[in-house]
């Protein structure tokens, strides 16, 4: 048996090497090896610099608008018959999306270490938006990239990009969504190492990179613990998220590892259907590889090249996931549910109706699953979901999909 | 049933002490299956006139380190369906009429890894490959491949970059063998152009802090240049500028091993010319 024992302190992850457990670690050309070190160092020195710490919680209350609301969801609670729902409202933050939390606390790292050029790659463009935003407001050049085919179908976030004075690159290589768009982010960053700062978007990458997105994202699930025990006492009976790379996800469960109560969910994207070669389940339907800086659970064929991944929702179109998502899984921690583009679907129209609120498609596959844990967490249970994004981005593929014309 | 193994851990290190010579070696890449696994024998085959050593690509589906001449080259190899067995077969079929020219193979840590470290370092030991470069394994995340492949007795050969201080290069060249490839430009291949007078000082630092050959690739794409690397580095690597010959040749539908080996011959001669001027 190699599974680990079930650790007590989670604090401990990543190791010293950037690994959660088998996970994780640094696998880039050597041309960032200096590059990545550096980063760490740096990232190091300003999680324990109080000072940081101030500023970046200073631009979260005034510039992104946290803390997010946690909101009873009440008539969808009704209509599912069990436990309470709660949507931590991350679509409420300035941009759309949990997205910024992240961007904010990378520009002022980014501005820290001096670095004068901003990249970023970007899958349904909320990500790209965020990134645009911030260095927008501290005055920074920004390239995005973005898959042609995301380009294509997230029109309104590149014309937001644009409007920030960010530029947008599309990228035409392999299937051109988001798995080539980051390929694309690694070589600009390796042709440009002196000057260029690399926002990542997802919790996944070289170390520091998975570490430090979850520690920025964290701010989600620190919420929700104070404003649950508010709202009702105690801690929730379980947390949800959707997971494409996993970002906001690692957000709200990180918080909630050492709270044996407290089961956690996440919800991969599975397109067509797991049977089929069109999802992007990683964790369900992959297997460990190495890819983009980080040793994790990927989509891949009998020969280890990585497979294309296919979902409705541009953003959890990634044919991996962040390692420590691959950790959770592995010793059994958190528990990855599968939901489907219909599904999906079905679950947007419903939050809309229901609750009033455009839930992103990404944030959709997450309440698909709402039904089933709500009856599995029964009557007198709490549930909080992170409600990772706003729809207003999905409505053309949403329309689409819906055989209608807007 | 025993299969001939083509082993000889001192195929690499023997090319490199031509040192009656006092030249450069000229090492030039192709990308295994591109267009097709046919073209890469006759290629070998060819090369193998031109060429000190033979760099052979192994595809991958994210080629992050490579220009658009490299990842195209990926694709279509891909697109024809190769695996990493027949990588290894072109290897083992390139060994029955040459047991001399040193192979490396480059690429990926993902296919390597699927295929398991033990079984890929000892197939490609039996079918006589020389060494192994992987791009995104650095010497941090390296130990279980190294091993594995000391086991074998193949060698893994890393990369010095111009981001490499004095540091670093500590400790790149623990358990490193064979040659030390420097990347001369801080990017992608076949983007930016190699500066030879810039690539001089970091060689001679990589060959006295290593103690091995230092070879330069990435950008380096015509004769003048690759003369110029040669008269300050033990090897000269060219990828792409062979690889956009392929590329042109498989579209106009002219003869790609004739285009290729000409343009090898031109480079072979250039760093031929050359004289090493060892510090």
């Amino acid at each position: 048996m190699n599974v680990p024992n079930k650790p007590n302190d989670w604090s401990a992850y990543p190791d010293a090497k950037g690994r959660f457990g088998d996970y994780g670690g640094l696998y880039v050309a050597e041309t960032l090896m200096p590059l990545v070190l550096e980063l760490d160092r740096a990232y190091t020195e300003a999680k324990n610099d109080p000072s940081f710490q101030k500023e970046l919680a200073g631009y979260l209350t005034h510039y992104v608008g946290r803390p997010s609301p946690l909101y009873f969801a009440e008539r969808l609670s009704r209509r599912l018959g069990g436990a309470k729902i709660y949507f931590k409202r991350e679509e409420l933050n300035h941009t759309g999306a949990h997205k910024i939390n992240n961007c904010m606390g990378q520009i002022l790292l980014a501005q820290r270490m001096g670095k004068t050029r901003i990249i970023a790659e970007t899958g349904a463009g909320q990500h790209g938006v965020a990134s645009a935003t911030v260095t927008a407001r501290f005055g920074l050049p920004c390239v995005v990239y973005m898959g042609a085919v995301d380009v294509a179908r997230q029109k309104p976030n590149v014309f937001r990009m644009n409007l920030l004075g960010a530029e947008v690159r599309p990228v035409t290589s392999g299937a051109a969504t988001l798995k080539d768009a980051m390929n694309e982010a690694m070589r600009d960053w390796v042709t440009n190492v002196a000057d260029t700062y690399y926002m990542i978007g997802t919790a996944a990458g070289p170390h520091p990179y998975p570490a430090m997105v979850r520690d920025f994202q964290a701010v989600i699930g620190n919420e929700t613990r104070e404003q649950i025990q508010e709202l009702e006492g105690r801690l929730p009976d379980a947390v949800v998220a959707c997971v494409g790379g996993g970002s906001n996800a690692i957000g709200m469960f990180h918080p909630f590892l050492a709270d044996e109560t407290v089961k956690i969910y996440g919800v991969e994207a599975s397109g067509h259907g797991l049977e089929t070669d069109k999802h992007a389940a990683s964790l369900t339907g992959g297997r460990p590889g190495v890819l983009h800086g980080n040793k994790t659970y990927l989509l891949q064929d009998d020969d280890g090249q990585i497979l294309d991944a296919h979902s409705i929702s541009a953003g959890l179109d990634y044919p991996g996931i962040g390692p420590e998502h691959s950790f959770l899984h592995d010793i059994g921690r958190a528990q990855y549910l599968t939901c489907t583009d219909d599904e999906a679907l079905a679950a947007f129209q419903l939050c809309a109706e229901l609750e009033g609120i455009i839930p992103a498609l990404e944030s959709a596959h997450a309440i698909a699953k709402l039904p089933q844990l709500a009856k599995e967490i029964g009557e007198g249970g709490v549930i909080v979901l992170c409600l990772s994004g706003r729809g207003d981005k999905d409505i053309f593929t949403v329309a689409d999909a819906l055989g209608r014309t807007i | 049933m025993s299969v001939t193994s083509y082993r000889d851990a001192g195929r690499l290190q023997r090319a490199f002490q031509r040192e009656n010579d006092h030249r450069a070696l000229f090492i030039a890449y192709i990308m295994a299956g591109d267009p097709d696994l046919e073209t890469s024998f006759e290629l070998l085959k060819g090369l193998a006139e031109h060429a000190d050593v033979i760099e052979l690509g192994m595809p991958f589906s994210d080629p992050m380190a490579e220009g658009p001449t490299i990842q195209l080259a990926s694709q279509r190899s891909l697109a024809a369906g190769t695996k990493m067995r027949d990588v290894l077969g072109l290897v083992r079929r390139f060994r029955e009429t040459n047991t001399v020219t040193p192979i490396v193979l480059m690429g990926y840590l993902n296919p390597v890894l699927f295929h398991g470290y033990e079984a890929f370092a000892n197939d490609a030991a039996d079918a006589g490959a020389d060494g192994v470069i992987i791009v995104d394994c650095p010497p941090e995340e390296a130990g279980p491949l190294t091993d594995a492949l000391e086991a074998a007795q193949m060698n893994l050969i890393r990369l010095a970059t111009p981001t490499t201080d004095d540091a670093r290069l500590e400790v790149l060249v623990k358990r490193t063998s064979g040659f030390i490839y420097y990347v001369s430009v801080a990017g992608v291949t076949g983007v930016l152009e190699a500066d030879a007078d810039a690539v001089a000082g970091p060689v001679a630092r990589i060959r006295a802090a290593s103690g091995l050959p230092v070879a330069v690739g990435f950008g380096i794409k015509t004769p003048e240049r690759a003369a110029a690397v040669a008269r300050v580095a033990d090897g000269v690597v060219v990828g792409s500028a062979l690889v956009d010959e392929i590329a042109s040749a498989a579209k106009l539908n002219e003869n790609v091993t004739e285009k290729v080996l000409l343009k090898a011959s031109e480079l072979a001669k250039a760093v031929r010319s050359a004289r090493l001027e060892l510090a």
